[in-house]
């Protein structure tokens, strides 16, 4: 350890540090411009000047200069102020575009440099941070220096688009002027590309409700599985929760039951080209919608086009995919209320014109159908009938620019043109992608429409063919959330119901074999697919385990001696019952 | 040769869990469908004995069905597949007692398919009303016990 | 002596009369029977007429070993008489029992028969077409023959049998131990059949030989090849009705390596031994792709015949539908 003092305050600090990070234990404050806690100091900017006491009796930058023991430091002596500040008029002098050193010399107290400005717009103060960035932490050296004294910039090779660059926008992250921007790297629109619900950072929660909610690391996004460097998130985590090491891992856990909630995939809009999604930008789907307009979306929940500005017309086309038989010919239930809440969010945050296109509304749950006529009352409008088609080819003066809504007003029973800024496509729920692999793995069924068929459509809704196994929510079929939560509060019951039991009623129509009768001929023993008969060797039969036997009965219409019997379905049972069937 | 009054009187074996539940849908969803088919319920179609089939003709049926879940859907894995294996030499040997392998069936009907249920029914009658009765006793002896 | 010895009778119907040769092949222990017993009818080794059996008292008979299934209207009227005199009425052998071989031809009809066997039968030579008739004059007097009927009948579907004594023909000792238990009245409940209940397998030697998932990837038939005199004929896709057929023979043909047709008749809980047997075999086809499941199909030839060579009569159906005979 070694022993020192700064401003008049004892400090003791591990070799190693810098009179920076010592003051900043005394919580004594010291401006800095190249300065970043995660790269190694540079002290190109010299604002951070202190002043060494003592013999020497000099001037160091705070940064870059390791403690010794003794050392008697002045942070706010004339001489080091002076210094720092001087410095700093040169770097406004280089950029005076640069806000943050505009504020620091508020801070200290300078106005004006004195020195030439060469170009008024020049926002890089020449820290080295982004260059620091792209070789210590990204590790791909995609940007350097080039030139000398006056003429020094950041570059890359020959001024030329880096192949090296992996896109990563750390140097953007980095860069304390702003000199760099997200925008000049990607020269993207800000608005709708972020709509998109996928990938922000590296590290991050898959949604917002997650449960649990923990961070993971996408590795397609992640610069370390890129270059191998990087690591930040490593090194700032306090809680060395984060291990880059630690491979995807199949875990067996042995279970009583299972709820299945597999949920639903969001009709593809761009199945249906008429409406345009994907060719103009301002078709969005409701989920994209949905983002748009949260508060913690890309626009702080402002609801706005690609451009920027807040549309004057805005249509939402209802059954998206939905009822449709050319896609769904089911009703995706939520759509409805999900666009009337739409068109209620536009009137309350724009002074847009709502136009709402429907089939039929269907408001069937507690207090929708009073939501819908408050809807009519606060002035959107209404238009049954499907839209044929979302075209930007104007006809009039007033529809240039505009996207045009063709539909059917089948209450006016002529066809109309609706121009609007923004149209919102109320998507229609449908089954997951890998539904009837699930329905495989767990022994169940699918319906018509590839939905988790149920065990009975009134009196087993929760429950499936499989035992054990339950459904809850749009894997069963497209619900709204009271729905789900009921249906999973009701899947979730009959689980711990099961639990709470501790014992499993076996159906008692497994097969039985007489042992009486039985003579060995283990013709059965090859049939049963879930290996529950045995053949004694000593007895010379064939014996069934009852916990194994699920009752399939197909060993008992094989048995060649009829010493294989199925508990309520006996042989006898049957012929009596088409003994029965023919009595008139 | 018409049969125009002649009602044929069909039996089905139906599994439990796929084809007797798709007729159920047929029922709860308001299908109409022909009413000649009685229905007899196992567990799995790999439960139908040929017994049973035999039987059923013995005791009068014009036509017998047996059906199941989809090859692949088996409730139990795969007693459909054994079920297919036995219609086959079932249907070769009735042939042989003269009952036409059209009056023998097995069918694939899932539990969501209330409709094709609905369709099988219908046009099993219509085939068995085209073929005529079956008249399995002929040739018979009646009286000879006394 | 005191006691009357108990009166016998043996008759013979539709059989080939090998169920005859079987209480000949008693060989000495014949004597023990006659010793015990008093036979009253037997046509085949003893003069009788149906006007001796006419004249005895009802049930004077203790006992009737009747054998052959009924085909003709003569045989239902003398089992039906033998029936009214006896105590007893043991079906003996597998015609009785089951319809056995004569059952075959209820695939076929009295004219279809007669036809093959009076005109169509290469060797024939019948160009008047001349078939028996059941009535024909002859100078100015009428001559008779029993009826011929379509359909052939096992014993039971006759009159009522007490016991039945499977098998074609049935072995020695399960003869000797049907007499035994019938003169010493030590006998199971009526309509027994007087062989263990249970299936071949039970006593079969080659059993143990059976891998441990039985499955069948192709039929063959025995002259097509050389049969392991160990094996399961079934794990080598010899078709073998042991597993639905009742044990007690003896394993005749087992052991003389050739597979069982299934003589003794199905369990007591099997209703058609056929259909059983049927059920069975498919199951183990070793497929379930239905192209090959069809071309395995395609391969047992004759199935009817193969699975009911002696139960047709007995089994569910009892015979082809006669309007599709040809």
């Amino acid at each position: 350890m070694v022993k020192l003092t700064i401003d008049g305050k004892k400090v003791e600090v591990e070799e190693g540090t810098t009179i920076l990070q010592a003051a900043e234990k005394l919580e004594i404050p010291i401006p800095t411009l190249c300065y970043h806690p995660l790269l190694e100091p540079y002290a190109a900017c010299r604002v951070c000047m202190v002043e060494l006491k003592g013999e020497t009796c000099k001037l160091v930058p705070s940064c870059n200069t390791k403690v010794a023991e003794g050392m008697e430091i002045e942070t706010k002596s004339e001489r080091a102020v002076k210094a720092r500040k001087l410095n700093l008029e040169l770097i406004m002098a280089r950029a005076p575009a640069a806000e943050k050193v505009q504020e620091l010399a508020k801070e200290m107290g300078i106005e004006k440099t004195r020195f030439e400005i060469i170009d008024p717009d020049e926002k890089c103060i020449l820290c080295g941070l982004c260059v620091r960035t792209c070789e210590e932490i990204v590790g791909a050296n995609a940007i350097s220096f080039a030139n000398r004294g006056k003429d020094r910039m950041v570059f890359t090779p020959y001024g030329e688009p880096s192949e090296a660059c992996i896109g990563c926008t750390a140097c953007a992250f980095f860069c304390p002027t702003e000199a760099i921007t997200f925008e000049d790297i990607h020269k993207r629109l800000v608005v709708h590309e972020e709509m998109e619900l996928g990938p922000s950072t590296a590290v991050r929660v898959p949604i917002r409700q997650a449960v649990p909610m923990v961070p993971f690391i996408d590795e397609d996004s992640c610069i370390h599985f890129k270059t191998g460097e990087c690591k930040i998130c490593e090194r700032v985590c306090e809680k060395e929760a984060i291990n880059h090491e630690m491979e995807d891992e199949e875990i067996e856990v042995e279970v009583g039951s299972i709820i299945l909630a597999s949920g639903f995939k969001s009709f593809d809009a761009s199945r249906i080209p008429a409406y345009g999604y994907g060719r103009y930008e301002n078709v969005i789907t409701a989920l994209e919608f949905e983002k748009l307009v949260n508060a913690s979306g890309p626009t702080s929940g402002k609801i706005l086009m690609t451009n920027g500005n807040e549309p004057q017309a805005v249509g939402i086309v209802h059954c998206v995919g939905s009822r449709d038989k050319k896609y769904n010919e089911y009703c995706s239930r939520v759509c409805c209320m999900y666009s009337l809440k739409f068109a209620h969010l536009l009137k309350e945050k724009t002074n847009a014109e709502v136009y709402d296109f429907y089939i039929d509304m269907r408001c069937f749950g507690k207090g929708y159908e009073e939501f819908y006529h408050r809807l009519m009352k606060e002035g959107t409008n209404f238009i049954r009938g499907r839209v044929s088609e979302v075209t930007d080819m104007p006809l009039t003066e007033k529809e240039e620019g505009k996207l045009i809504i063709r539909v059917e007003d089948t209450l006016l029973g002529e066809i109309r043109r609706i121009p609007v800024d923004m149209v919102i496509l109320a998507t229609g729920l449908e089954p997951g992608i890998d539904q009837n692999e699930i329905a495989k793995v767990f022994n169940i069924s699918c319906s018509q429409d590839s939905f988790f068929l149920e065990r009975h459509p009134k009196l087993a809704p929760v429950s499936t063919f499989s035992d054990g196994i339950f459904l809850a929510g749009a894997c069963q079929s497209p619900k709204d959330i009271p729905d789900t939560v009921a249906q999973a509060g009701a899947a979730a019951s009959q689980a711990l119901a099961l639990a709470d039991k501790g014992t499993f009623e076996l159906e008692p129509i497994t097969a039985v074999i007489n042992e009486e009768l039985c003579a060995g001929c283990q013709l059965c023993v090859s049939l049963c697919p879930f290996t529950a008969i045995n053949y004694n060797a000593e007895k010379g039969i064939s014996e069934i385990n009852d916990a194994l036997c699920k009752g399939c009965g197909t060993c008992v219409s094989a048995c060649p001696s009829g010493a294989s019997q199925q508990k309520h379905f006996r042989d006898e049972q049957i012929f009596a019952e088409i003994e029965g069937i023919f009595i008139e | 040769m018409t049969h125009e009054n002649f009602e044929p009187k069909l039996v089905g074996f139906l599994c439990t869990w796929c084809s007797y539940t798709g007729a159920d849908l047929a029922g709860t969803a308001r299908m109409d469908y022909a009413p000649n088919m009685r229905v007899i319920r196992v567990m799995c179609s790999g439960r139908v004995d040929p017994q049973f089939v035999l039987k059923a003709f013995k005791e009068g049926a014009d036509g017998v069905l047996i059906s199941g879940c989809h090859p692949g859907d088996c409730h139990y894995q795969e007693g459909n597949y054994k079920a297919l294996r036995r219609h086959r030499l079932l249907s070769k040997l009735l042939e042989q007692l003269g009952i036409e392998k059209e009056r023998f069936r097995l069918e694939w009907v899932s539990a969501a398919e209330g409709a094709k249920f609905q369709k099988v029914c219908n046009e099993f009658t219509e085939e068995i009303r085209n073929m005529g009765p079956l008249n399995l006793n002929g040739g018979i002896h009646e009286q000879a016990k006394a | 002596m005191s006691k009357q010895k108990p009166k016998v009778a043996f008759y013979w119907c539709a059989s080939c009369g090998g169920c005859e040769e079987a209480v000949v092949d008693l060989a000495e222990d014949i004597l023990k029977v006659v010793e015990a017993v008093d036979i009253v009818f037997w046509p085949v080794a003893l003069d009788f007429k149906k006007s001796d059996v006419e004249a005895m008292e009802d049930g004077s008979i203790a006992v009737s070993f009747i054998n052959g299934a009924v085909r003709l209207s003569e045989q239902e009227e003398m089992v039906k008489l033998l029936r009214q005199k006896s105590q007893l009425v043991v079906a003996f052998g597998s015609c009785s029992h089951l319809g056995g071989i004569p059952g075959l031809g209820n695939f076929w009809n009295k004219e279809s028969i007669f036809r093959r066997a009076y005109e169509t039968t290469p060797s024939t030579d019948n160009p008047d077409k001349t078939v028996p008739l059941e009535q024909t004059e002859v100078d100015g007097k009428v001559l008779t023959l029993p009826k011929f009927y379509d359909t052939v009948y096992a014993l039971h579907q006759v009159i009522d049998v007490d016991y039945y004594l499977p098998g074609c023909a049935p072995p020695k000792d399960l003869i000797m131990n049907a007499v035994g238990a019938i003169l010493e009245g030590k006998l199971p409940p009526r309509g027994s059949v007087l062989s263990p209940n249970k299936s071949l397998c039970d006593d079969c030697d080659r059993n143990d030989s059976k891998p441990e998932k039985l499955s069948i990837t192709e039929i063959k038939r025995p002259w097509e090849v050389i049969i392991d005199a160990e094996k399961c004929f079934l794990a080598q896709g010899i078709i073998c009705m042991g597993p639905a057929t009742r044990t007690g023979c003896g394993e005749r043909c087992i052991e003389a390596n050739m597979p069982c047709r299934g003589c003794f008749g199905p369990t007591d809980q099997v209703f058609d031994q056929g259909a059983k047997f049927l059920s069975a075999i498919a199951s183990i086809l070793d497929t379930d792709d239905e192209k090959e499941i069809e071309k395995l199909v395609d391969s047992i030839d004759d199935p009817a015949g193969t699975f009911y060579r002696f139960s047709l009569p007995a089994s569910i159906l009892r015979r082809k539908r006669m309007e599709t005979i040809q």
